[in-house]
């Protein structure tokens, strides 16, 4: 009962004392963590879910019948029910456990290339795609695939109307992301995915920055596939999921080959094993999904959208706070309504490597580059950006350590 | 290492005022090279005399204070001496030059001109 009261509120200092690195200090200052858009910390709960695998039923799966073997292909195969409810999926059939995003979107386009994709026929992205979205579609251009943009408005919204105009019934594929990991905007992944419904191609969505921070349903959005990682979303690292319809997947080809991904092998020939396993060859990261089983439930104790209230009480802070600083520019949609935790900027003419490198010198954790979304970095004017993103366990006094020490940054630069 | 001797005078210096930033027109040696963490570019422009030594160094492209300053230190050190010299320097002695310690990803940013000199360098020798 005690409990539920408390988690009735969001209370990020509660939520702080879960997280052990947080008690760090960098460069003799309190660690103030704000690259949760790359990866997200891990609370104690995921942590320990992990070394209990290792030190008390560490087994391979699917293939012992002794104890340690059934107890760890339980808690693996646990996790997809739980995935399942997350993002509303019909049926555990539909969950591909994978490595992270980048691989999920692997698998769809190795095993389209591989089917049905012919020359002629056209995929439509976005120029906000971070590379995982992007570089596996360009490399269907050799085939004579045309691959189009939806480029943005300068307040780095997308120009849905250009969605109208390019998906046309020579459109097989819309891949578009949720939620942009620079610019922190969200888009209309729900109409989106109906403008290439109507024009009979799938929608893919890039949900790495949305499934952490936001309700997301699958079945509402009726997407046809779905990929985020889970290590943005407080579970280890080399953990991901791809969701596909069923009737699609069912068609697909594997794209990797080997043990647990068959039904039979003969010398001449072998079949494939049914869904989901088809796509999952050779032993998988067991203790990495069961620790983001251990995280799911985590972040559905606190609530999908009692986290995303949180963000958008953070990055409205940042926004107004940020703003005031001279000679800083601030890229994406002003609007917290339309932006998740995410706020890249540039200060003057100073490089963000030198910012970011400032930022460590005060403990504050940042990113600094094209944050894998070259494209946009370009179409920004810019070369480079520092992003700083929040999460769970952010709060507004780290976003005026950020303040402070972007102040600094400006006597350091003489800007 | 303090933020202070980190960004020390003589790599703010070469930073805010480069005395080799430029091009050079029909240089003898030419090398675009991308710092992949980052997508910093940096061009490099070699002109060598007769007797193979090197008359002029330009660099040009955009990047942090270090991968600057690391840059006019470098042309520096090679103006005047030759070729051999410009492809015997290795990161050590790039480092030294730089007087500062640099952690693994930002050794990067210290390190992109030098890999362009040396690129350039071995190409010219393989077409000679
Ligand atoms: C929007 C987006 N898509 C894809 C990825 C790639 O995720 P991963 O590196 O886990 O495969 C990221 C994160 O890096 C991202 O932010």
């Amino acid at each position: 009962m005690l409990e539920k009261l408390k988690l009735k509120t969001f209370d990020a200092e509660e939520i702080r004392k879960d997280f052990p690195i947080l008690e760090r200090r960098v460069n003799g200052k309190q660690l103030v963590y704000l690259d949760s858009a790359a990866t997200s910390q891990k609370p104690r709960q995921v942590i320990e879910a992990e070394k209990a695998y290792y030190s008390e039923y560490n087994a391979n799966i699917h293939r012992g019948v002794h104890k340690l073997s059934q107890e760890a292909t339980e808690a693996y195969e646990g996790v997809r029910e739980k995935v399942l409810r997350l993002i509303n999926a019909r049926e555990k059939e539909e969950i591909i456990y994978t490595r992270g995003t980048t691989e999920a979107i692997n698998i769809v386009t190795g095993s389209v290339l591989l089917n049905s994709l012919q020359k002629g026929d056209e995929i439509v992205l976005t120029v906000m795609e971070h590379h995982s979205n992007l570089v596996p579609w360009l490399a269907m251009k050799k085939r004579g695939i045309d691959v189009k943009f939806v480029d943005i408005n300068d307040d780095g919204t997308l120009k849905m109307e250009q969605f109208e105009v390019l998906i046309t019934k020579k459109t097989r594929i819309v891949a578009v992301s949720c939620a942009s990991n620079l610019l922190g905007t969200i888009n209309d992944a729900r109409k989106i995915a109906k403008i290439a419904h109507e024009n009979d191609a799938l929608a893919l969505l890039d949900a790495a920055q949305a499934v952490p921070h936001m309700p997301v349903d699958v079945k509402a959005m009726d997407c046809d596939f779905l990929a985020f990682s889970g290590h943005k979303m407080l579970g280890p690292t080399g953990t991901g999921i791809l969701y596909g319809k069923r009737y699609l997947l069912e068609e697909m080809e594997p794209v990797q080959f080997g043990g647990d991904m068959i039904k039979e092998v003969h010398l001449t020939h072998a079949t494939w094993n049914d869904l989901p396993w088809k796509f999952e060859a050779g032993t998988p990261n067991i203790a990495g999904v069961i620790g983001l089983g251990v995280a799911i439930d985590y972040l559905q104790k606190i609530g999908l959208s009692n986290i995303r209230m949180h963000e958008k009480q953070l990055i409205a802070y940042a926004l107004k706070t940020l703003k005031e600083i001279k000679g800083i520019r601030i890229f994406g949609p002003m609007d917290p309504e339309i932006r998740g935790g995410v706020i890249s900027f540039n200060l003057a003419d100073v490089h963000p490597h030198d910012l970011a490198t400032v930022l460590d010198y005060e403990g504050i954790a940042v990113r600094s580059g094209h944050h894998c979304a070259m494209p946009l970095t370009e179409r920004l004017g810019e070369t480079a950006t520092t992003r700083a993103s929040f999460y769970i366990y952010n709060t507004e006094e780290e976003i005026d350590r950020l303040v402070e020490a972007l102040e600094k940054a400006r006597k350091v630069f003489g800007v | 290492m303090t933020l202070d001797q980190m960004y020390q005078e003589e790599i703010m210096d070469r930073y805010r005022n480069p005395s080799n930033k430029g091009v050079i027109e029909k240089a003898d040696i030419y090398v675009k090279e991308y710092n992949s963490f980052c997508g910093d570019l940096i061009e490099m422009y070699l002109k060598l005399n007769p007797d193979g030594k090197i008359s002029g160094v330009k660099f040009n492209g955009n990047g942090c204070a270090i991968s600057q300053a690391a840059a006019d230190m470098l042309a520096d050190e090679i103006k005047g001496k030759s070729l051999g010299y410009a492809g015997s320097i290795d990161e050590g002695k790039m480092k030294e030059m730089l007087g500062i310690p640099l952690g693994p990803i930002r050794i990067k940013c210290a390190l992109l001109a030098l890999k362009a000199l040396k690129i350039g360098v071995q190409r010219y020798i393989v077409k000679k």
